[in-house]
């Protein structure tokens, strides 16, 4: 397995008239082909920025060290072209809520194909084609006709399933997954879980998924980092963090969970927590 | 205004493989035809209204119309008092003068002028293109300029470029238009002889044929090139006037609409694509930007006719404004409430027209 | 009600909690267990270790603490002192011509003479409390008759309802200029006609902002138990509306002197104000078109709307971005 988005000691800070403010301290995280990252951890423990920080995204005033390598690109200090032929190309994204993400005026093709347009450089057919192919594998059966079709006439579920094709249209190496699953009905949570699990799985992909909820967690992250202020305090195998956890934070956090007096401690427990496509499949929750 | 109309069906998603099914589209036609229906049954409300308004205002109001037209020593001798009030038809009833006043707003009859002794209503059709031609050009280069500031402003918000914009857009709504007015007759034709100050045309220069009424258009049309030339140059001071005052209105405007856009979620997606900046801009924060910028540039326009009427007399403009400043200052009635009338016509028209388009522009059509 | 951004989600929780609070937006909140003092250079500073003026200092809106904020703030004083005592203060009487006629700025006359040998400066320094007075007392009438008619909509609603806002809608479907100047025209020319006319086209402003908010506040609890407890309409008014309502209002108020100010002067531009000997400045710029060489008639009361203006404008939008941050974004 290699790692082919690998973020070394990132600091960042908010510098404003009202003083600086510390978000990361030196956050460091591998992702690999073919398997999920998870970054868990509170409000405000600085895991969404990571994941914005990657793509250039983070927020106004930051001031950004530290390094981020895409295989062998330092991404860190990116701007203009260079940066824009890594967004959408190489690392997709997605974010917590479809019906913000997606523009209400422009039909779903057009959101579809203009980056496809303007990052494989492909006519307008190539590209709907290929946003078709996109569609195809996110579960929704397409047709012409429904690129011409608005946001609004999708269900929530539906809407975060054409998010992550716009992703994915390009055929990014890396997913960067924020909460993605946060905004969504349960049953459909379970179902975006699914299918992001079956993508790397088909794809090869990278992902890195960032959620607040431990449950999500385990059901679909190959490996764990816990965050808490704006540093990784606990990471590793998904089993062995749930399971064995070193630091106390996350032995606290595991306690907190309901059902689980003094934390997770054997497998069935950690089953009783697992929301994969499997066990979805099994029971039907 | 909630992200998720009425239209849209929260329904579950289907699983993979399911078919994303449109959801009932049917109804939003229907939605759009009973919306513009509503919007046109109050235009038309509003409408009587304003006849109410102005009917009410020339009637009920203490000032004494024969005075005021005739002068204080004809107002005085019953005998010419009473031949004006029955040629006004002041002798009837209130409401009998009412239905006459609507049966001639019907036949576009706004009375005659008691300054000019011509018929109100052609009056206004010699005065409305000449204000019209500058009404257009003003509305055209603000709305330009003034998103193109607001835009600006909006991205470099907090920086140096967006407090002195802010700033500037500040003293434009702060200025006094027919102020503004006179210090350009001063400097820019009286004392720099840039642009020519008064009238439509040189001395000399035939007016082109008649088709719009609009000088500069007409020419063209025709194919006069040297007259569209001395035109548009009679066009640029008044423009130039009524465009400061709007520049700094829709700046300040456009401003607050392109932050609430920038700060959406589609913004930071479209960025997270990769696509450039200015893609995103015209494909995704323009189109979002444009009904409310829409809304207030129909504002913009209504308050620019206003404009007109403090600067148009200074620079000797035979437009609206003119006639309504020379019958405002002469208490001529009629002729007042005819600009009136016409105006919040205008004004009525262009809010109808802005909330029709707003059906048109958001797939969503979002009623109510 | 979907969340419009996206939010960091509350505590870590386990499970599709879908019921969890989703508090503020990313960023407010720092990382909790990294803040050092060193980082909030505000909290640093304990009451009483800064003098009262400080103190003061501190609790006017952010805008007007900039220098140009100060600035505004300092004319916008000026202007209301010479309200008070610009008749003193001026150094000839405004309506006596005792001066050459068109004299140019100089030692004579700071600002010279108008055509009849006035002194510009004394004009301009008296006819503050002729614009500024009448522009303060019209926000004052305007906002007294809006809110009237807005509190009443709100609060009884139905067919009260229904009248007032139909009329605000009517009165609103008019530019304004247009509509005050065919009222000033139809009432006559005189400076009371003119606030009068002004008083027609600006209240709807305030009626509608009231009523919004009546309506939100008639349906909250603390209203509702009022008139549980058998309070009647005027005292659930006086006690449990006007005090909640009364802030955004005297925001929007502060809003609208520059807007008065530009709309009485235009009026009186137009000859429906002031009447000639009277120091007002809409009238001085009026009188100055038929002398336009001579520039210091027009240039000067021009700037004295201009400065009034573009302060109170100033200084009310930093009261607005004060009560409401998410409108101005300062």
């Amino acid at each position: 397995m290699t790692a082919v988005l690998r973020i070394e000691d990132l600091t960042l800070d908010i510098v404003s008239s009202e003083g600086t403010k510390p978000i990361l301290r030196g956050v460091s995280l591998e992702v690999e082909k073919g398997s999920v990252q998870g970054l868990a951890g509170e409000s405000g423990s600085g895991k969404t920025i990571t994941g914005l920080s990657v793509i250039g995204l983070e927020p106004a005033g930051a001031k950004l060290t530290g390094r981020i390598w895409l295989e062998d690109i330092e991404l860190v200090g990116l701007t203009g072209r260079r940066l824009g032929d890594i967004r959408g190309r190489r690392i997709g994204m997605v974010f917590q809520d479809p019906t913000a993400s997606l523009h209400p005026q422009l039909t779903i093709g057009s959101q579809l194909t203009d980056h496809i347009r303007y990052h494989l450089r492909e006519s307008k057919r190539a590209a709907q084609a290929r946003a078709l192919d996109a569609l195809n594998r996110v579960g929704i059966t397409a047709s012409q006709r429904i690129l011409s079709r608005y946001p609004h006439e999708f269900s929530g579920g539906q809407r975060q399933r054409i998010a992550i094709a716009i992703a994915l249209a390009c055929e990014p190496e890396v997913l960067i997954a924020d909460e993605p699953t946060t905004a969504l009905d349960v049953t459909v949570q379970a179902g975006v879980l699914a299918l992001i699990r079956d993508l790397v799985d088909t794809l090869d992909l990278a992902v890195l998924f960032v959620t607040h909820d431990l449950g999500v967690m385990s059901a679909i992250a190959d490996r764990v980092a816990i965050m808490r202020g704006g540093q990784v305090v606990e990471a590793g195998d998904r089993h062995q963090v749930f399971t064995d956890p070193q630091h106390p934070y996350t032995r606290a956090l595991l306690a907190s969970l309901p059902g689980a007096k003094g934390g997770i401690n054997s497998r069935a427990d950690l089953r009783r927590l697992d929301l994969s496509a499997n066990a979805i499949e099994g029971d039907g929750l | 205004m909630s992200p998720d109309s009425e239209l849209t069906d929260p329904g579950p998603a289907l699983g993979p493989g399911g078919e994303a099914g449109p959801v009932r589209r049917g109804p939003a036609h229907a939605v759009l035809w009973r919306y513009i229906g509503k919007r046109l049954l109050i235009a038309v409300g509003l409408l009587w209204g304003m006849t109410l308004v102005t009917f009410a205002l020339t009637n009920l109001v203490p000032g004494d119309p024969v005075a005021a037209a005739l002068g204080q020593r004809a107002a005085d001798d019953p005998a010419i008092v009473e031949r004006f009030r029955q040629q006004y038809g002041l002798d009837q009833s209130l409401a009998g003068q009412y239905w006459d006043y609507l049966v001639r707003l019907v036949h576009l009859d706004l009375g005659t002028s008691w300054q000019t002794h011509n018929p109100v209503a052609r009056d206004l059709a010699k005065a409305i293109p000449a204000t019209m031609e500058i009404a257009f050009g003003a509305i055209i280069m603000a709305a330009l300029i003034g998103i193109s500031f607001g835009a600006w402003s909006a991205y470099r918000k907090g920086k140096m470029a967006d407090q002195i914009l802010r700033l500037v857009s500040l003293a434009g709504i702060s200025l006094p238009t027919f102020w503004v007015a006179i210090v350009f007759f001063y400097a820019f034709y009286y004392r720099l002889g840039w642009a020519p100050g008064s009238g439509r045309l040189s001395p000399g220069m035939p007016a082109p044929p008649k088709i719009t009424g609009m000088y500069t258009v007409d020419a063209l049309l025709t194919g006069q090139w040297s007259v569209f030339m001395d035109a548009s140059a009679h066009l640029v001071l008044p423009t130039a006037v009524l465009t400061l005052y709007t520049i700094g209105l829709l700046t300040r405007f456009s401003r607050t609409s392109f932050l609430e856009v920038l700060d959406k979620g589609y913004i930071e997606a479209a960025k997270a694509k990769g696509l450039p900046g200015r893609t995103i801009f015209f494909k995704y924060v323009l189109r979002a930007g444009a009904i409310p910028i829409l809304t207030v540039i129909g504002l913009a326009f209504g308050s620019l006719l206003s404009g007109t009427v403090l600067v148009e007399s200074i620079f000797g403009w035979p437009g609206l404004g003119s006639y309504a400043y020379q019958a405002a200052s002469r208490l001529d009635l009629l002729a007042v409430m005819g600009v009136g009338l016409f105006v919040g016509l205008v004004y009525l028209c262009i809010n109808l027209v802005v909330d029709l388009a707003y059906g048109f522009i958001d797939p969503r059509v979002r009623v109510g | 009600m979907a969340p419009s951004t996206r939010s960091e989600d509350g505590p870590l929780t386990a499970g599709g909690d879908q019921a969890a609070p989703r508090p503020g937006r990313a960023g407010h909140q720092s990382a909790p267990s990294r803040q050092g003092p060193q980082n909030h250079p505000n909290r640093a500073d304990g009451i009483g270790k800064r003098s009262l003026t400080g103190r003061l200092w501190r609790r006017l809106p952010k805008g007007i603490r900039t220098p140009v904020g100060l600035i505004a703030a300092v004319v916008a004083l000026a202007w209301i002192a010479m309200c008070l005592f610009g008749a003193q203060v001026a150094p000839h009487d405004p309506l006596a011509q005792e001066l050459p006629r068109f004299t140019p700025p100089g030692s004579t006359a700071w600002l010279g003479t108008d055509e009849l040998g006035r002194d510009v400066l004394s004009r301009i320094l008296s006819g503050a409390r002729v614009t500024i007075g009448l522009a303060l007392a019209l926000v004052v009438m305007s906002m007294v008759v809006g809110s009237l008619l807005g509190l009443v909509a709100g609060y009884f609603g139905r067919w009260v309802d229904e009248t007032v806002m139909r009329f605000t809608d009517l009165v609103m479907a008019f530019p304004t200029v247009i509509l005050a100047m065919v009222t000033a025209a139809a009432l006559g020319a005189s400076l009371f006609n003119a606030v009068l006319a002004a008083l027609v086209v600006s209240w709807p402003q305030y009626a509608r902002v009231v009523r919004s908010m009546v309506l939100s506040l008639r349906t909250s609890e603390f209203v509702a138990s009022g008139r549980l407890l058998g309070f009647s309409p005027a005292r659930s008014i006086r006690l449990d509306i006007l005090p909640n309502v009364s802030g955004p209002t005297l925001v929007l108020a502060s809003l609208d002197i520059g807007t008065a100010a530009l709309l009485l002067s235009g009026l009186s531009f137009l000859g429906l104000g002031a009447k000639p000997p009277t120091p007002e400045w809409g009238s001085m710029v009026s009188s100055a078109v038929q002398h336009f060489d001579k520039w210091w008639l027009g240039v000067f009361p021009g700037l004295a709307i201009l400065t009034v203006v573009i302060s109170f404008n100033f200084l009310g939008d930093a009261l607005r971005d004060a009560f409401d941050p998410e409108a101005g974004e300062a």
